[in-house]
């Protein structure tokens, strides 16, 4: 039994390429044609990749046939950049996979959902059996202990996320905390969206077209006040998130002292996503106010990346020792009677690479 | 034997120490276990030492500089082991033991550990008072570190430079909320303390009573300002690193002075 992964990616090809075999294949069909025994079919944003186990050989052109969403393209001239990993290469890099380290934003969780998401399907329609089922059991497992044990899904590389992850930084919880969005775009809607997620739940919204405030306020779950409040809203709030289109800045430090008297012990986190920068830069000096512009909140989404990074070795140590340790429990569960070596497939040693 | 309780103990903080500079400069830290094991470990040790010694001197362990200090770092980590995790201040362990390996080292290191015949006799109401004014520094010493942390992390939010251990320490809000409480808490009890010398019924030296009010109107001034937001919280905290060094020093010159004194 041979057990193969093969794939395209961001690492390797271009959208273009990708999409020419994204989203048109099943595991099912791929079981169906290719003639393997066990297939799983993990398709995002940024990679296809098929997981198989076969008896004989199956080559990459075969499986690419069957991914392929145009019939009348050969992949012999298409030579799509497609990799294979067999056995032991196969394992780790599957593992590397669900634990963020191949993504295009390191340490990212959501292909994690996803690789659970594929492994359901496959398993609901029966292209799954005992190798891929103990493979991908080991890896999620693997891709936990990862981010527990390590730092790699530590900080945010989002406007969003970095956001939420400040204000975290500084009030802890945030249901008791109260937003004021003013200017109702895009990323500010966003970075909205992302604070009610994290539990907020008083937020305000102002904008110059009231419309537009009620119509945001009404989609994230929060209300519209009046543009002209905006000010006497500052006393309250604890967080405020600016991306107006306005030419000067709207708050500046003589602006804001009286506010702040009222509120010596209490943070006020500022979020200025606007170009022109909505706040005085001085304001960042006065005392308990936390300003971030675009520009720093790019800078912190940077520090996350590099951070994470630093986690990258950490984190190959970890798979390293599960590989060795899933190899090893594979080849011993071979010669221990137990309900999933009574499948046949189980009978061979799967880790071993294909003869071409 | 007692010594090598507390060599024990001085070793298991300093694993703390080293453990988490080792994890910061991997940047790999993970406060949680190893701390809390290691401060544990050095706690019990040291619970063992003041018992041990306790029971040679006849009464509670604070008869001169070097049981004083070994007494404040206990009262530190019993703080730690008491706020750390119901604060959920993983990290407090990283600060607390450096400070006890810090106060413990010093002990052991320095020529203080002179036996002096017995001034006083010991009665409860001087055991109590010597005691509850040590716990109370232990909670200002608690105050001071979560004041230290609450500065680093307030000055990486401020310059938009968040390092490892940006994640790990616990937010502004909340460590302002410690602070105040170690606060209250170590005020309350060296108040208690205070209270408690006048019934010693033992005329008590002008100097320590003098230092002692001093330290009381400090904290109370403090506390005060934090709860008439006369200070900005940043403010607040740097007062309590200020304010524990004050603290520290007339606590060292009141034994010194103590020591020094000659026999009535």
């Amino acid at each position: 039994m041979n057990l193969f992964c093969l794939g395209l990616s961001h690492h390797t090809a271009d959208v273009a390429t990708r999409e020419q075999f994204a989203g048109s294949a099943t595991a099912e069909s791929i079981l169906r044609q290719s003639g393997c025994a066990e297939a799983l079919l993990l398709t995002t944003c940024n990679r296809v990749e098929v997981y198989a186990v076969s008896q004989k050989r199956v080559s990459t052109d075969e499986i690419a046939r069957c991914l392929m969403r145009r019939i009348d393209i050969d992949p012999h001239d298409y030579a799509p950049p497609f990799y294979r990993y067999e056995a032991e290469k196969c394992v780790q890099h599957l593992f590397r996979v669900a634990s963020g380290l191949d993504s295009m934003v390191v340490g990212e969780s959501e292909i994690l959902g996803q690789a659970k998401k594929a492994y359901e399907v496959a398993r609901t329609s029966g292209a799954v059996g005992p190798y891929l089922h103990r493979l991908f059991q080991r890896a999620f497992r693997v891709a936990k202990q990862v981010r527990t044990h390590t730092d790699i899904a530590r900080g945010s590389v989002s406007v969003g996320s970095v956001a939420v992850d400040l204000a975290q930084r500084i009030f802890g919880k945030l249901s008791e905390c109260k937003v004021l969005v003013l200017g109702a775009g895009e990323t500010s809607e966003r970075t909205a969206r992302a604070l009610i997620s994290r539990g907020v739940s008083d937020l305000r919204v102002a904008n110059r077209s009231i419309e537009r405030a009620c119509e945001l306020g009404h989609a994230v779950g929060g209300r519209a006040v009046s543009f002209d409040e905006w000010a006497v809203q500052c006393r309250e709030i604890d967080i405020l998130i600016t991306a107006t289109a306005s030419e000067t800045p709207l708050l500046t430090q003589g602006e804001l002292a009286p506010m702040l008297r009222e509120r010596l012990d209490r943070p006020l986190f500022i979020i200025d996503i606007a170009v022109p920068r909505d706040v005085d830069p001085g304001v960042n000096e006065m005392e308990g106010v936390y300003l971030y512009d675009i520009d720093s909140i790019r800078s912190v989404a940077e520090q996350s990346l590099a951070l994470r990074r630093q986690q990258v070795a950490a984190a190959e140590a970890i798979i390293g020792e599960h590989v060795a340790d899933f190899i090893d429990s594979i080849s011993r569960g071979l010669n221990r009677p137990s309900q999933t070596t009574d499948h046949p497939s189980l009978r061979e040693n799967p880790l071993r690479a294909s003869q071409p | 034997m007692d010594r090598y309780l507390l060599i024990a103990s001085t070793v298991c903080f300093l694993a703390a120490v080293v453990h988490t500079i080792v994890e910061l400069r991997a940047g790999v830290f993970r406060p949680m276990r190893f701390n809390f094991f290691a401060v544990g470990l050095g706690f019990i040790f040291q619970t063992a030492f003041l018992s041990v010694r306790g029971h040679a001197v006849g009464r509670c362990p604070l008869t001169n500089l070097f049981e004083v200090f070994v007494f404040l770092a206990w009262s530190v980590a019993l703080m730690y082991m008491l706020v750390g995790p119901l604060y959920r201040l993983s990290l407090m362990g990283a600060f607390t033991a450096p400070l006890v390996v810090l106060l413990q080292g010093f002990a052991l290191v320095m020529p203080i550990d002179i036996r002096h015949p017995v001034k006083v006799p010991a009665n409860p109401w001087l055991e109590f008072h010597a005691s509850i004014s040590i716990v109370a520094y232990g909670a200002f010493a608690l105050a001071c570190i979560a004041a230290v942390m609450y500065l680093i992390q307030e000055r990486q939010l401020k310059t938009h430079q968040l390092h490892s251990v940006f994640y790990h320490l616990p937010p502004l809000t909340d460590l302002y909320a410690t602070i105040t409480r170690l606060l209250w808490w170590g005020f309350a009890l060296y108040t208690l303390g205070i209270v408690s010398g006048f019934f010693t019924g033992h005329p008590l030296p002008r100097v320590q009573v003098v230092a002692a009010i001093a330290v009381w109107l400090l904290y109370a001034a403090i506390l005060q300002g934090r709860h008439l937001r006369w200070f900005a919280p940043r403010w607040v905290a740097t007062l309590c690193i200020i304010g524990f060094s004050v603290a520290l020093a007339l606590l060292w010159g009141i034994e010194f002075t103590a020591e020094m004194r000659p026999l009535p």
